[in-house]
């Protein structure tokens, strides 16, 4: 489903290039659980943007299903984003004016869907992360894993087949972690493909596959339930994700 | 794939809900920009339409004949007669055998001191005859007009302006009493009503005596100006060619007199209070201007609030099109409702002020409206090109970390 391939990205950090991937070749089936881990500054954000279509490669090439992304056109990418990858943030990202309904059918509105059928799907994916009774709710009167159940139904109302999560569970105490958890592999039971960026050892050991990076390149990738044995490398001089 | 209109305005709607504040003052600002251009080019155009009924109100047509030549049409540099002859009361009874011509008003003009008992006053005096009431509607407010005798004989009689009459003899009668004019004394036979300035010569500061009068008053036969009341059958082209034509054979062939016809007063006033107006309007598109850079200002710092909105908005699917699209929306979205204050506001002004001073309607010239809606919505699109490109522009990636690039 995604193949890529000798991916480089440099960034442009206080005048010095910066190497946040280098080289990475990576393929993912359909239906893969996958958990990113590393150091801070290590690419993992890279690449999860570089996947999610929000970036795009200094060289390389990076194959969705069969399309070639880095030669489309920015208004192909947002679509080929919007129909078919949802994403989820360790801040949520919910629009804190718009009630949790509101804010799940955006993508749906942005894509221009009519409202009968707006009205369908969210109450169907509220149903699915367990919120139905919260949807007139804004943001502010939901709890952090409500909060992030909701960013969830989002990711998914369009249906997507790649759900890409960024510390999903960074800003949540282990109950609501272990819940939003939960909706995840749930999901990723009934078929969709999902990628998940972690500092928490715990979160992801539950993935089936387990890529470990480092200094912008893939150090191991381990499938099944090994437990990784690296340690922790040294911190890699080039810092990027400074908020990690 | 593109946003559903409705969708797009429910997601300003709620925009403008949650910033209630912020959008109150912007509509306020804009509002204020589209009523003052209706307003101004109003008054403008108001000024304009009094002029006209002014114009109409003297009800029938006036050609005005002067001594000299303000301008030559055609032919060489006049090389003998360089001193226009004067226009004499022979010239004006030429004229009135002319057909068409109604009523001809000489006139002579010049300042004298009129003075009773111990109060004197320096006057503008015109010398004229009962045609010049005819021709000016004019009317006096007590005792009666020049007769028709002042047409020939130099009768020893006057009639004062209002604030003459005021100014000399307070509120005790003037009908009747004698006045020294200049060297002369003479009876006063009327006041005239009072009413205001008309045609730049106010009416209340004036005295009136027969032509003859005037002329030895004077010691001068040249007329300042003949006035003429033409049929309104008639054409005052034709009238004007056949007044040039009589003075030409009185004159040794020279053409030395100007006629000025109401329509070309009428239309030299009309092109000038056009300018105004439209001058005005420019004025009153500065603000609307100012509004527009208000706007712009707001989205900027409004793009700074929402990066991580609109990051997010990138990463669920939105395109940099979509973006930029919501930017300038928001901006229109926000000119229409304040426009359509605006145009409340003014009319509503426009409906009071007609209520309270019939006399000088305001009347917003037809194209005031679609003027103001075209700078109002020019401004909007121009000033929120910017902030939308740099919304369209931001990061995803940082935008939603709350970097800045």
């Amino acid at each position: 489903m995604i193949k890529l391939q000798e991916i480089n990205k440099t960034y442009q950090v206080g005048g010095s290039p910066l190497r946040a991937l280098c080289d990475v070749s990576l393929q993912i089936a359909s239906g893969e659980y996958l958990s990113v881990m590393g150091p801070s500054g290590s690419g993992k954000s890279t690449l999860l943007n570089m996947i999610g279509l929000l970036d795009r490669p200094d060289s390389g090439r990076y194959w969705f299903d069969t399309v070639a992304t880095e030669e489309l056109s920015e208004e192909r990418r947002a679509r080929l984003r919007g129909e078919n990858i949802g994403f989820i943030f360790q801040q949520f990202h919910l629009i804190n004016r718009l009630s949790a309904f509101e804010n799940i059918e955006l993508p749906m509105m942005l894509a221009g869907h009519p409202l009968k059928q707006r009205r369908n799907t969210v109450a169907d994916v509220l149903a699915m992360v367990g919120l139905s009774a919260r949807a007139s709710h804004k943001p502010n009167q939901l709890s952090g894993g409500q909060l992030q159940r909701v960013a969830i139904a989002r990711a998914i109302v369009m249906r997507p087949r790649l759900l890409l999560a960024d510390e999903p569970t960074g800003n949540l105490d282990s109950h609501s972690g272990g819940e939003v958890v939960d909706v995840l592999e749930k999901l990723n039971q009934d078929g969709i493909t999902l990628i998940v960026v972690t500092h928490d050892q715990t979160l992801g050991d539950r993935a089936k596959r387990h890529i470990r990076m480092v200094d912008g390149r893939i150090h191991s990738d381990h499938s099944g339930d090994t437990r990784s044995q690296q340690r922790v490398e040294k911190r890699g001089k080039n810092s990027v994700d400074e908020t990690d | 794939m593109s946003m559903r209109l409705t969708d797009q305005f429910t997601f300003n709607r709620q925009l403008f809900l949650r910033h209630r504040v912020r959008t109150l003052l912007l509509l306020l600002a804009v509002a204020i920009g589209v009523a003052s251009v209706i307003l101004l080019t109003s008054l403008g155009e108001g000024a304009r339409g009094y002029v006209d009924r002014e114009f109409s109100a003297l009800g029938n047509r006036i050609l005005a004949v002067l001594p000299g030549r303000k301008e030559t049409t055609g032919g060489g540099p006049p090389i003998y007669g360089a001193v226009p002859r004067d226009l004499t009361l022979e010239d004006a009874n030429a004229l009135a055998t002319i057909p068409g011509v109604l009523a001809v008003a000489p006139i002579v003009a010049g300042t004298t001191t009129v003075a009773y008992s111990n109060r004197s006053r320096e006057v503008i005096t015109l010398g004229s005859t009962d045609a010049f009431f005819a021709v000016r509607q004019l009317d006096v407010g007590a005792g009666r007009v020049l007769s028709p005798r002042s047409r020939s004989e130099p009768l020893a009689v006057c009639v004062l302006g209002v604030k003459v009459k005021r100014e000399l003899f307070g509120s005790s009668r003037a009908l009747g009493e004698w006045v020294r004019v200049g060297d002369r004394r003479m009876r006063v036979i009327g006041v005239l009503e009072e009413r205001g300035e008309s045609l730049g010569l106010d009416m209340r500061d004036m005295l009136l005596i027969p032509v003859r009068t005037a002329e030895q008053l004077f010691d001068s036969p040249s007329l300042f100006r003949i006035l003429l009341d033409i049929a309104p059958s008639a054409d005052s082209d034709k009238i004007e060619q056949k007044i040039l034509t009589v003075i030409r054979k009185r004159h040794d062939g020279e053409e030395d007199v100007t006629v000025i016809s109401q329509d070309s007063m009428l239309a030299a006033f009309d092109s000038i209070l056009v300018t105004l107006t439209l001058a005005i309007a420019a004025i009153a598109s500065i603000s609307l201007l100012v509004a527009g850079i208000l706007i712009m200002n707001i989205s900027l710092i409004s793009v700074s609030q929402r990066r991580k909105e609109i990051g997010l908005l990138k990463a669920i699917g939105a395109s940099s099109r979509q973006i930029k699209q919501l930017f300038i929306g928001e901006s229109l979205l926000l000119m229409s409702m304040g426009s359509a204050a605006g145009i409340t506001f003014a009319f509503s002004l426009i409906l009071i002020f007609a209520r309270l001073w019939p006399s000088f309607p305001l009347q917003p010239p037809v194209w005031a409206v679609p003027a103001a809606l075209l700078v109002a919505f020019g401004t909007g699109l121009v000033f929120s090109i910017m902030p939308a490109k740099q919304a369209a522009a931001l990061d995803p990636v940082l935008a939603l970390r709350g970097l800045q690039p």
